[in-house]
C-alpha cells in the first residue's frame, strides 16, 4: 500500500509547511525540539501562504510528493477574494489525503466541564460540501453543489471500522442529515450501515448531525468513534476539541494512500497570537509526535509525548487558553527539560 | 377549554396544531395557563395529518392552510417525521406553505436547572426556506450523488433583516453572521455579504462575522461571548440544537418561525412516542414558544407575567417533570404555574 518514504542515511526527510498566523513559530519549536532529542528527520521547509503565488503551491506539493510527509500550519484563505481558493482544501484534495483523524481526549489539569471524554473522529476529508463547484444562476441566486460518491465513502467507513477494530474501540457512530438530504447523506448512510455488517464485534449507531452535537455537549462520554462526512466532520470535531480544552491542545492527521499530512485538529491560523508567545503549542507538539509515530520513530514520538504530558500534567506549565500564564516557551522549555531527564533516564540503543 | 371571556375585539384567534405523541398534553398545559393568564387568546386547534390527495401525493388537510390565512398566527406541538424516506418533512412544507422564512430560538440558562454551563442567553436566527434544505438532489451516475444548495439574495436579505431587527427590538447588542465562505466561496459569501449590507442599516447594532466552525469551538468553551447569530440553514439547525444543548435540551427551548405577516411558534423537541399519554411530558418548550407568541403578538404583559410563572416554577423545582430530574407530571407542573400565575396577578 504505502510507498517506501524517502530516507537516507537512517534519516527521513518531510516537508514543513509554516503557513500563516503562529504556524511558522510553531514549526521552529518542533525544529527545536526535534534537534534537541536527535530525531532522525530533516525538514524541508516550503512557505505557502495566502500572499504567494501559485508556483509555491506546486512547490509545495512536490516537496510532500517527494518526502510523502508533511507537517503544516494552517494557511489562511481571504473569504474576501472569491477567486483565491482555499489552498488548504486543495493540498488534501490534490494529494488525496482522504481521511483526517483526530483523537479527543481529555487531559487531567486542562480545566474543562466535561470529564472522561475519549472520541476519535474520522473525517471524510475531500469531497461533500468542500467540492468547491459553485455558480451564480442567475443573478442573486447561487447553487453549491455537494457531491458525495459511494467509492469514497467506503473507503472512509472502511478506515473508521478497521481504526475501531485496530484500537479495541467498541462503537463507531455515522454521523449524518439522512432525514433532509435523503439521496447524498442517506447513500452516506446506507453504506456505513453495509459496512458494519463486516465488523460484528463493533456495535454500530447513526445519529443525526444536530442531535449529535446536542449530545456531545450534553453526554460526550456516550461517544467512541465518529465517522462523517466533509463538513459534519469539521463540525463536530470543533466541537469535541473545544469540549477536551480548546484548539491549542488537539492534532490532527490527514491520511491517504501515499501521503500524510499532521496539523492541528481545529486548523485554526490563530492570527491574533502570532509573534507573541502565547498560543499553546500543544497541539503542534502532539501532530509532531503523530507524525514520528506515523514514520515508524517510536523512541522519540514517545519520549516527546511523555515530556510534554510531564509538563501539562505533572509540573502544570498552561498557557492561557487553558487558564495558566505560562508563555509557549514555558511550554517547550519544560518539554525540552523532561527529555533530558527521561532520554537519561532510558537512552536509545 | 375555548371560552371567551372577553369582547370580541380583545381577543385574537391563533390557530393550534397540538401534533403528535406528546403534542396533545403539553398543548392542553399551555391552553390551561393561558386561561388562568386571562391571555386574550381563542385557539382553533387542527389536525394536521396528511391526507393523500388524487394525485397519489400526501398533503397538509386545507383546513390547516385556511385557519393559518385567516388567523396568522399557529403554535404547534411535535410532528411526526419519517425519516430518510416518503413525503417531505411536514414541517418544512408548513414552512414552506407561510413563507415562514426565520427560525429564531432563544437559549437561556435556567435557574432551577443546572448544567455544566451557566449565563448562557444567545439567541439563533436561521434562514428557513433554501440552503441545504432544497431538496434538490440527484444520482448523477450509479454511486455519485449531487445535493444542491441554494442560497438568494432575497432569503439572505429577509433573515438578515429580521436578525436586526430582533436585536433592536430586544435590546440586543452584537449580531454575529455564522458562515463558511472560506470553503463556499460564492453562496455562503453571498450571504455574508448581505448580512454586511444589512448591517451598515444598522449603525445601533455591532456587527461581527465568524466562521461556523470557530463558532462551534468557542461556543462550547465560553457560549457568553455570543448574543444573537444569524446564518443559513443547516448551519442553524446545528448550532440552535447544540444551544439547545448547552442549557439542557429540547424539552426546554422555545422556538418561533416568522414570515412576512404570519408566524408559527413550535417546541422543536419530538413526539417522545416513548412516554406519550403517560403524564410524564414537560411542557417548558411549548409554553416558552406560546410565550415568545404573545410577545410577538405584542401582548407583552401577559407574556412576561407567564414566563416568570414557568421560571419561578422550575427553580422552586418542587413541580419539574422527569427530564428535568424533578418528580412532577406534566399535570402537576400545569397547576403549579397556573397557581403562579394567579399569584402574579
Ligand atoms: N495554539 C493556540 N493556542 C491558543 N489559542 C488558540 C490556538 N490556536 C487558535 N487559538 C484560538 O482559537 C480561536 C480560533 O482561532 P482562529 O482565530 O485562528 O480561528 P479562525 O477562525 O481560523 O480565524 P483566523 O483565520 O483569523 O485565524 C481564537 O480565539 C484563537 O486565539
Ligand atoms: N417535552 C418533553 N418532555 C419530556 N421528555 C421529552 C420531551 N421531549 C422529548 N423528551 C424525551 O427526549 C427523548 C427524545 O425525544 P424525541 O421526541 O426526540 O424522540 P424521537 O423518538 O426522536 O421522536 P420523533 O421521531 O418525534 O423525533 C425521549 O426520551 C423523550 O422522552
Ligand atoms: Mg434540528
Ligand atoms: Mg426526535
Amino acid at each position: 500500500h504505502r510507498l517506501p518514504l524517502a530516507k537516507y542515511g537512517g534519516r527521513h526527510t518531510v516537508c514543513a509547511l509554516p503557513g500563516d498566523g503562529i504556524g511558522p513559530e510553531m514549526i521552529a519549536h518542533i525544529r527545536n525540539i526535534f534537534s534537541f532529542c536527535h530525531a532522525p528527520v530533516n525538514f524541508e521547509e516550503v512557505q505557502v501562504s495566502s500572499s504567494l503565488l501559485d508556483g509555491d503551491m506546486d512547490a509545495a506539493m512536490l516537496a510532500i510528493e517527494r518526502n510523502g510527509v508533511a507537517i503544516k500550519g494552517n494557511i489562511e484563505t481571504k473569504h474576501d477574494d472569491p477567486q483565491f481558493n482555499s489552498r488548504n482544501v486543495e493540498l488534501r484534495t490534490k494529494l488525496d489525503l482522504y481521511a483526517n483523524i483526530l483523537h479527543c481526549v481529555t487531559i487531567p489539569t486542562v480545566p474543562t466541564r466535561h470529564s472522561g471524554i475519549d472520541i476519535v473522529l474520522i473525517r471524510e476529508n475531500t469531497e461533500g460540501e468542500y467540492s468547491g463547484l459553485e455558480h451564480e444562476a442567475v443573478p442573486g441566486i447561487v447553487e453549491s453543489i455537494k457531491i458525495v460518491t459511494r467509492e469514497k465513502i467506503e473507503r472512509i467507513s472502511r478506515m473508521a471500522f478497521e481504526y475501531a477494530k485496530a484500537n479495541g474501540r467498541k462503537k463507531v457512530t455515522a454521523v449524518h442529515k439522512a432525514n433532509i438530504q435523503k439521496l447524498g447523506d442517506g447513500l452516506f448512510l446506507k453504506v456505513v450501515r453495509d459496512m458494519s455488517e463486516d465488523y460484528k464485534d463493533i456495535k454500530f449507531e447513526a445519529m443525526i448531525v444536530d442531535n449529535a452535537s446536542m449530545q456531545l455537549v450534553s453526554k460526550p462520554q456516550q461517544f467512541d468513534v465518529m465517522v462523517m462526512p466533509n463538513l459534519y466532520g469539521n463540525i463536530i470535531s470543533n466541537i469535541a476539541c473545544g469540549l477536551v480544552g480548546g484548539p491549542g491542545l488537539v492534532s490532527g492527521m490527514n491520511l491517504g494512500d501515499k501521503y500524510a499530512v499532521f496539523e492541528t485538529g481545529t486548523r485554526n491560523t490563530g492570527t491574533s497570537l502570532a509573534g507573541k508567545d502565547i498560543a499553546n503549542p500543544t497541539a503542534f507538539i502532539r501532530a509532531s509526535v503523530d507524525m514520528l509515530r506515523y514514520l515508524g520513530c517510536h523512541y522519540h514520538a514517545n519520549i516527546i509525548s511523555d515530556a510534554l504530558w510531564k509538563a501539562l500534567v505533572e509540573q502544570r506549565i498552561h498557557t492561557a487558553d487553558i487558564g495558566g500564564n505560562n508563555s509557549a516557551s514555558d511550554v517547550i522549555n519544560a518539554t525540552l527539560q523532561n527529555i533530558k531527564v527521561l532520554m537519561d533516564e532510558n537512552p536509545k540503543h | 377549554g375555548q371560552s371567551i371571556r372577553y369582547s370580541s375585539g380583545d381577543v385574537r384567534r391563533v390557530t393550534l396544531i397540538p401534533g403528535d405523541g406528546i403534542g396533545p398534553e403539553i398543548s392542553a398545559s399551555v391552553q390551561k395557563i393561558f386561561e388562568a393568564a386571562d391571555a386574550p387568546i381563542a385557539w382553533d386547534p387542527v389536525d394536521v395529518t396528511p391526507v393523500k390527495g388524487r394525485d397519489g401525493v400526501f398533503r397538509i388537510p386545507s383546513r390547516c392552510i385556511e385557519l393559518m390565512h385567516a388567523n396568522k398566527v399557529g403554535l404547534k406541538g411535535p410532528l411526526e417525521t419519517p425519516i430518510g424516506k416518503g413525503h417531505r418533512s411536514l414541517n418544512l412544507a408548513v414552512r414552506k406553505e407561510f413563507s415562514l422564512y426565520a427560525n429564531v430560538r432563544p437559549c437561556r440558562s435556567l435557574e432551577g436547572h443546572k448544567t455544566l454551563y451557566d449565563n448562557v442567553d444567545v439567541v439563533t436566527i436561521r434562514e428557513n426556506t433554501e440552503g441545504e434544505y432544497s431538496g434538490i438532489e440527484h444520482e448523477i451516475v450509479p454511486g455519485v450523488v449531487q445535493s444542491i444548495k441554494l442560497i438568494t439574495e432575497t432569503a439572505s436579505r429577509n433573515v438578515a433583516s429580521f436578525a436586526f431587527e430582533y436585536a433592536r427590538q430586544n435590546g440586543r447588542k452584537v449580531v454575529t453572521a455564522v458562515h463558511k465562505a472560506n470553503i463556499m466561496r460564492q453562496s455562503d459569501g453571498l450571504f455574508l455579504s448581505i448580512c454586511r449590507e444589512q448591517a451598515a442599516l444598522y449603525p445601533d447594532i455591532k456587527f461581527k462575522e465568524a466562521y461556523l466552525d470557530t463558532v462551534c469551538l468557542n461556543m462550547v468553551q465560553d457560549p457568553s461571548q455570543y448574543d444573537v447569530l444569524v446564518m443559513p440553514n443547516l448551519y442553524g439547525d446545528i448550532l440552535s440544537d447544540l444551544c439547545a444543548g448547552l442549557v439542557g435540551g429540547l424539552g426546554v427551548t422555545p422556538s418561533g418561525n416568522i414570515g412576512k405577516g404570519a408566524a408559527v411558534f413550535e417546541s422543536v423537541h419530538g413526539t417522545a412516542p416513548d412516554i406519550a399519554g403517560q403524564d410524564k411530558a414537560n411542557p417548558t418548550a411549548l409554553l416558552l414558544s406560546a410565550v415568545m407568541m404573545l410577545r410577538y403578538m405584542n401582548l407583552p404583559q401577559h407574556a412576561a407575567r407567564i414566563e416568570k410563572a414557568v421560571f419561578d416554577a422550575i427553580a422552586d423545582g418542587r413541580a419539574k417533570t422527569g427530564d428535568l430530574g424533578g418528580t412532577g407530571t406534566c399535570s402537576s407542573f400545569t397547576a403549579d404555574v397556573c397557581a403562579r400565575v394567579k399569584d402574579l396577578e
